[in-house]
C-alpha cells in the first residue's frame, strides 16, 4: 500500500534537527552525510595544520633555540595528540578529496557506488594513518 | 510599455560568468595536493628525526624548498577556498559574513606568505 500524502506534514522534509522535537531527524542518518560533514571538519582541522606549518618554518628562520622548543613542543604528549589529530584529518579529506574529484568527473554519483566509496574512504583512513605512525615508530622519531 | 526597473533587469542577468574558471582552480590545486601532501607526510617524519641543522640541511636541497614552497602556495590557497565555502554557508548577516571572508583571506595570506618568506631566507642561507 503506498501513503497518500495529505498535507504538508505529510511530505518529505529536509534535515533539520529541531522541529519534531529534540534531534528528531526526519530524514534517516545516511553514511554519506557523515563523509559530508567530517570532510569539513577534518578541512577545518587541516586549518589549524597550515598555521603549524607556517609557525615550523618561522620557527626554522628564528635559529637553533626557537626551533628546539618549538619541536619539543610538537613531541609532547599533547603535541603527538594534535599530531595523530592531524595525521587522521590529512588523510581523511585526502581520501574524500578524490572521492570529489571522482565525481566532478561524472563517475560513482549513484547511491551504490556512493555509499561503497565512503566505507572505502573510512578504510583508506585508518590504513594509511596506522602505515604512518607504524613508519614513525619503527623510524624511531615518536 | 515595461515596468521593470532598471536593477530587476540587471538581477535578471543571472551570473557573472566568473564560476567556472573559479570552479576549475579549485579542482587544479586539489590535485596538485594529493602528491604533494603525500610528500609532505613523508617529510614530516624525515624532519621528526633530525635536529635544527639537519633541518637546514634539508631545506637546503632545492627539490626540498620547492615542493615545500608549492606545498604551502597551493595549500594556503586551497584552505582559503574550502573556509570560504564553510563561511559563505553558515554565517547569513551581511557584515559579519565579508569580515570573516576578510580574516579568512588575510590569515591564509599572512600565515602563507610568513612561511614562504622564512623558508627563503633559511634555503638562500640567510639563516
Amino acid at each position: 500500500m503506498t501513503i497518500v500524502p495529505r498535507g504538508p506534514a505529510d511530505r518529505p522534509m529536509s534535515p533539520h534537527l529541531t522541529s519534531g522535537g529534540m534531534f528528531a531527524l526526519h530524514w534517516r542518518w545516511h553514511v554519506t552525510m557523515l563523509t559530508s560533514i567530517l570532510h569539513r571538519v577534518t578541512g577545518g582541522a587541516l586549518y589549524a595544520a597550515g598555521l603549524i606549518v607556517a609557525a615550523w618554518a618561522v620557527a626554522l628562520v628564528s635559529g637553533p633555540e626557537a626551533y628546539g622548543s618549538f619541536m619539543s613542543l610538537l613531541g609532547s604528549p599533547l603535541g603527538k595528540l594534535v599530531m595523530f589529530g592531524m595525521s587522521v584529518s590529512v588523510f581523511y579529506h585526502l581520501g574524500n578529496g578524490v572521492r570529489h574529484l571522482i565525481w566532478d568527473a561524472g563517475h560513482g554519483l549513484d547511491l551504490k557506488s556512493a555509499n561503497a566509496s565512503a566505507y572505502a574512504v573510512f578504510g583508506f583512513t585508518i590504513a594509511a594513518t596506522l602505515a604512518v605512525w607504524a613508519i614513525a615508530f619503527m623510524a624511531g622519531v615518536v | 510599455m515595461s515596468f521593470r526597473t532598471p536593477l530587476s533587469t540587471a538581477r535578471g542577468l543571472g551570473s557573472a560568468k566568473h564560476g567556472v574558471g573559479h570552479w576549475i582552480s579549485e579542482r587544479v590545486a586539489a590535485v596538485a595536493l594529493v602528491p604533494l601532501v603525500l610528500w609532505a607526510v613523508y617529510s614530516c617524519i624525515l624532519l621528526a628525526g633530525v635536529d635544527y641543522y639537519g633541518a637546514v640541511a634539508w631545506i637546503g636541497n632545492p627539490v626540498n624548498a620547492t615542493l615545500i614552497i608549492l606545498t604551502i602556495a597551493i595549500g594556503f590557497f586551497h584552505m582559503q577556498g574550502g573556509v570560504r565555502v564553510i563561511i559563505e554557508d553558515y554565517i547569513y548577516g551581511h557584515l559579519t559574513k565579508a569580515a570573516a571572508l576578510m580574516a579568512n583571506v588575510f590569515i591564509c595570506g599572512l600565515a602563507g606568505s610568513l612561511a614562504i618568506f622564512s623558508i627563503l631566507k633559511v634555503a638562500l642561507g640567510g639563516a
